[in-house]
């Protein structure tokens, strides 16, 4: 298998469509014949931070590149940004509105799952400006 | 624990063609928080929730569950219904709630 480049958009506007970039994205991965489990950690992380991506930053773009050694996963948003990044990675703790706790997400869980569920985790962020994430989940069983 | 267990325990509604009798779950996860249920880390697992929208089923989808049960007589529309059946995930539906089906599934063996 060679480097394999996708660039996915996500719409900040209906958080119905949320996870559809990472549905394609694990259909990518499968055609590919990545292992089910690396899938499962590489998606539900994506999946994770699309969400997090409507959430709170009005959508943004996600470019993943698959290589025989890694899935690396790039999220960008032109958000708000994270005031205080370790405070973020608390569990429990979040920003969320009523409203996106009342289907289902807001449970202060999004970071910290996404750091659980990759090898390598970078969160560059400024305030006003956006922020970029960046996940590497290694497809080396070894 | 088969799937037609699971319906016959919860006395449950089948709402798509992705059911089949003999699918295994191995694990269970009761919850309305999907991002708890990302947190769980479980082979062949049933979700049992009383969350009706899209993101519950993309959200067994990335965990690669095999059925949701949706409780307390909630029933899906047809978007979920939809999505769920592009997904190959079992859609079931009980009127007991959240606590009493997930107590009746673990004393029946699904302790997982």
């Amino acid at each position: 298998m060679n480097s394999f480049k996708v660039q996915y958009t996500i719409d900040g506007e209906d958080f119905s469509v949320a996870g559809e970039a990472s549905r394609k994205l694990k259909k990518v991965l499968q055609s590919l014949g990545v292992d089910p489990q690396i899938i499962r950690k590489a998606t539900v992380a994506m999946y994770e931070g699309e969400i997090n991506m409507v959430i709170h930053a009005d959508g943004g773009v996600i470019d993943a590149e698959i290589t025989p050694e890694k899935i690396h996963l790039f999220l960008r948003d032109k958000g708000p940004g994270i005031p205080d990044i370790a405070l973020a990675m608390t569990e429990g703790f979040s920003t969320a509105s009523d409203n996106v706790r009342e289907l289902g997400f807001g449970a202060g869980m999004g970071l910290p799952n996404m750091e659980k569920y990759t090898d390598y985790m970078n969160i560059i962020t400024e305030i006003g400006v956006g922020t970029t994430i960046e996940m590497i989940v290694n497809t080396s069983l070894s | 624990m088969k799937l037609k267990k699971v319906v016959e325990l919860l006395d449950a509604n089948i709402l798509n063609d992705c059911y089949s009798q003999d699918t295994e779950v191995l694990s269970a996860c009761g919850c309305d928080l999907m991002s708890d249920v990302l947190a769980f880390v479980k082979d062949q697992a049933l979700l049992l929730t009383g969350l009706v929208n899209p993101q519950v089923v993309r959200t067994a989808e990335m965990m690669d569950m095999k059925a949701i049960v949706f409780v307390r007589g909630k029933t899906p529309g047809e978007e979920i219904i939809e999505l769920a059946n592009e997904a190959g995930i079992a859609v079931l539906s009980t009127e007991h709630p959240l606590y009493h089906s997930c107590g009746v599934l673990y004393s029946e063996g699904l302790y997982k």
